[in-house]
């Protein structure tokens, strides 16, 4: 991805920033400026929880040449408690262990290296909600 | 509008042509497709293709392509709709011969993919999907499939061995096809013992990489008759499209751009899907072909690979799919999978498809889609009186 194409999404990226259609109340994301329902210009912006529930899941065992050091690795539809569907890596998790409807929370991570001499490219993946810890005994 | 018809077709084999180069692949099936028609000369080119920039960093190839077939001067150019591509070209083709710019015209469906390593084909054929909201955060085309079908699997209650009869049919058909990339059968023991590329969507799940060129060519009924004894005429073509995302769609598992193109389709042949005798739909992976069938109003949503296990898709079913192998076993040279379709189509309506010959097909519908939904170009053929 050439760095300016990262950098004009690093709203989006960084803290899942999408935008929200006056007309209809849709929460929109990624970012488009236009209601896919209405047809109006939505460009509110709005600042998604990160929190969110595995809609679809798939372990990629093979992958495009920029990810092969990371297989194998899981990749998933979240869908935000908000209400779009993003599409996203999972993490800090076995795949054995993701089902639909897994609640997960975003974290920022690495998502690939651009060569040895290219930057490193960090955005959203989605790990499971860490159980809330019990109160101090 | 005027009438169009397809009095020539031509086909090269899907495979592995390592010896040969792109424009050369190409000009073989459009003198072909020439021959066939009886003609030498033509008013223009169209060129279904994706990747040629990206494996053989060529682009351009309308003048190349057409100057090394001997047809310099002519009006040509690319079409481009991903895996769409060679339907784009057909329509593009048959849109310039309705209008009455031209009369005769050919529309050529290429690609060469095996030229290149593996992962780079599969980081260029990611280019069809949402390059900076799927693509870019390491999910693969074949991984967007893998996530339509484990949600399938989840909320119709289907198991991945039910998906086994898309491949085991595509197989058995393409064992008849000569151009077919596959004659070897599949049995269910090997579909599920088949290895994992993102799972759930393993090898025989999935089409294969190949190389290959398919060119027809269209003219106006009312010329097409002139040149022709048995022209096939072009009863609709229609385009419909969808978000590139699949996280943008209304429903992931349903396939409207699917179903905006085969209303329109029907709409304009005046029939319905019961009136259709066989179905090249675009199998890339047996989760689209149980969304295509679903889609094109064969099965009701959520029941796409019943039909399939229910036998209902072969050659003597209900709906014959993949009568020559489809994407899964003739093979998907992106570009060009689109033409084979339409070839295809044409070889059982003249009743030329042998062994898979459906008895007295009077209608085929040749449906392409590009990414895995976004760009859908459904055409229905008509067979010669």
């Amino acid at each position: 991805m050439p760095t300016p194409l990262y950098w004009q999404s690093r709203a989006s990226r960084y803290n899942l920033v999408g935008e929200i259609c006056e007309s209809c109340g849709a929460k929109l994301f990624p970012p488009r400026d236009i209601c896919p329902e209405c047809e109006v210009p939505a460009k509110t912006p709005f600042t998604f929880s990160g929190r969110g529930e595995v809609y679809s899941y798939a372990t990629a065992y093979h992958s495009p040449t920029s990810f092969k050091k990371y297989v194998p690795y899981v990749v998933a539809l979240v869908k935000l408690e908000e209400g779009p569907l993003i599409t996203a890596q999972l993490t800090d998790v076995d795949p054995e262990e993701v089902k639909i409807g897994l609640p997960v929370e975003m974290v920022t991570r690495k998502i690939q290296e651009t060569g040895d001499a290219g930057i490193i490219i960090y955005g959203y993946k989605f790990r499971p909600v860490l159980l809330a810890q019990s109160s101090p005994r | 509008m005027r009438d169009v018809s397809i009095i020539g077709v031509g086909q090269t084999e899907v495979g592995e042509h390592w010896d040969i180069s792109l424009r050369h692949l190409g000009l073989g099936a459009v003198r072909a497709a020439m021959a066939d028609a009886g003609v030498t000369h033509v008013d223009a080119l169209y060129v279904g293709n994706m990747l040629s920039g990206e494996i053989a960093g060529q682009e351009h190839l309308g003048a190349l392509i057409a100057d090394f077939s001997g047809l310099r001067g002519i009006e040509a150019m690319k079409v481009e709709a991903a895996c769409a591509s060679g339907a784009a070209a057909f329509r593009v083709a048959y849109l310039s011969v309705s209008s009455g710019v031209a009369d005769i015209v050919i529309a050529l469906g290429i690609e060469k993919m095996t030229d290149e390593w593996g992962s780079d084909v599969t980081a260029a054929l990611a280019l069809a999907a949402d390059g900076e909201y799927e693509a870019f955060l390491g999910v693969s085309f074949v991984g967007i499939n893998a996530l339509l079908m484990r949600r399938y699997m989840h909320e119709y209650n289907v198991r991945h061995i039910d998906f086994a009869p898309f491949s085991i049919t595509a197989h058995e058909n393409a064992m008849n096809n000569p151009y077919a990339r596959f004659h070897m059968p599949v049995t269910r023991d090997r579909f599920e013992r088949a290895r994992m590329i993102v799972d759930p969507v393993n090898l025989l799940d999935s089409s294969p990489v190949a190389d290959g060129a398919a060119a027809v060519v269209l003219a106006s009924t009312d010329v097409a008759k002139t040149l022709s004894a048995a022209p096939v005429r072009i009863v609709a073509s229609a385009v419909g499209t969808d978000a590139l995302a699949v996280h943008d769609r209304r429903d992931p598992l349903v396939l409207d751009g699917a179903v905006i193109s085969t209303c329109r389709a029907y709409e304009q042949a005046g029939i319905g899907p019961e009136d259709i005798d066989l179905f090249e739909l675009h199998d890339a992976f047996g989760i689209i072909a149980a969304l295509s069938l679903e889609a094109a109003g064969f099965a009701e949503k959520g029941r796409g690979v019943r039909l399939a296990m229910d036998g209902k898709i072969g050659i003597t079913g209900e709906i014959p799919i993949s009568t020559m192998g489809g994407l899964k076993a003739r093979g998907h040279p992106i570009g060009a999978t689109g033409i084979y379709q339409i070839v295809e189509v044409v070889q059982q309506l003249r009743g030329l498809a042998g062994k898979n010959q459906i008895p007295n097909a009077r209608l085929g519908m040749a449906q392409n889609i590009g990414g895995s939904g976004a760009t859908v170009i459904t055409h229905i053929l008509e067979a010669p009186e």
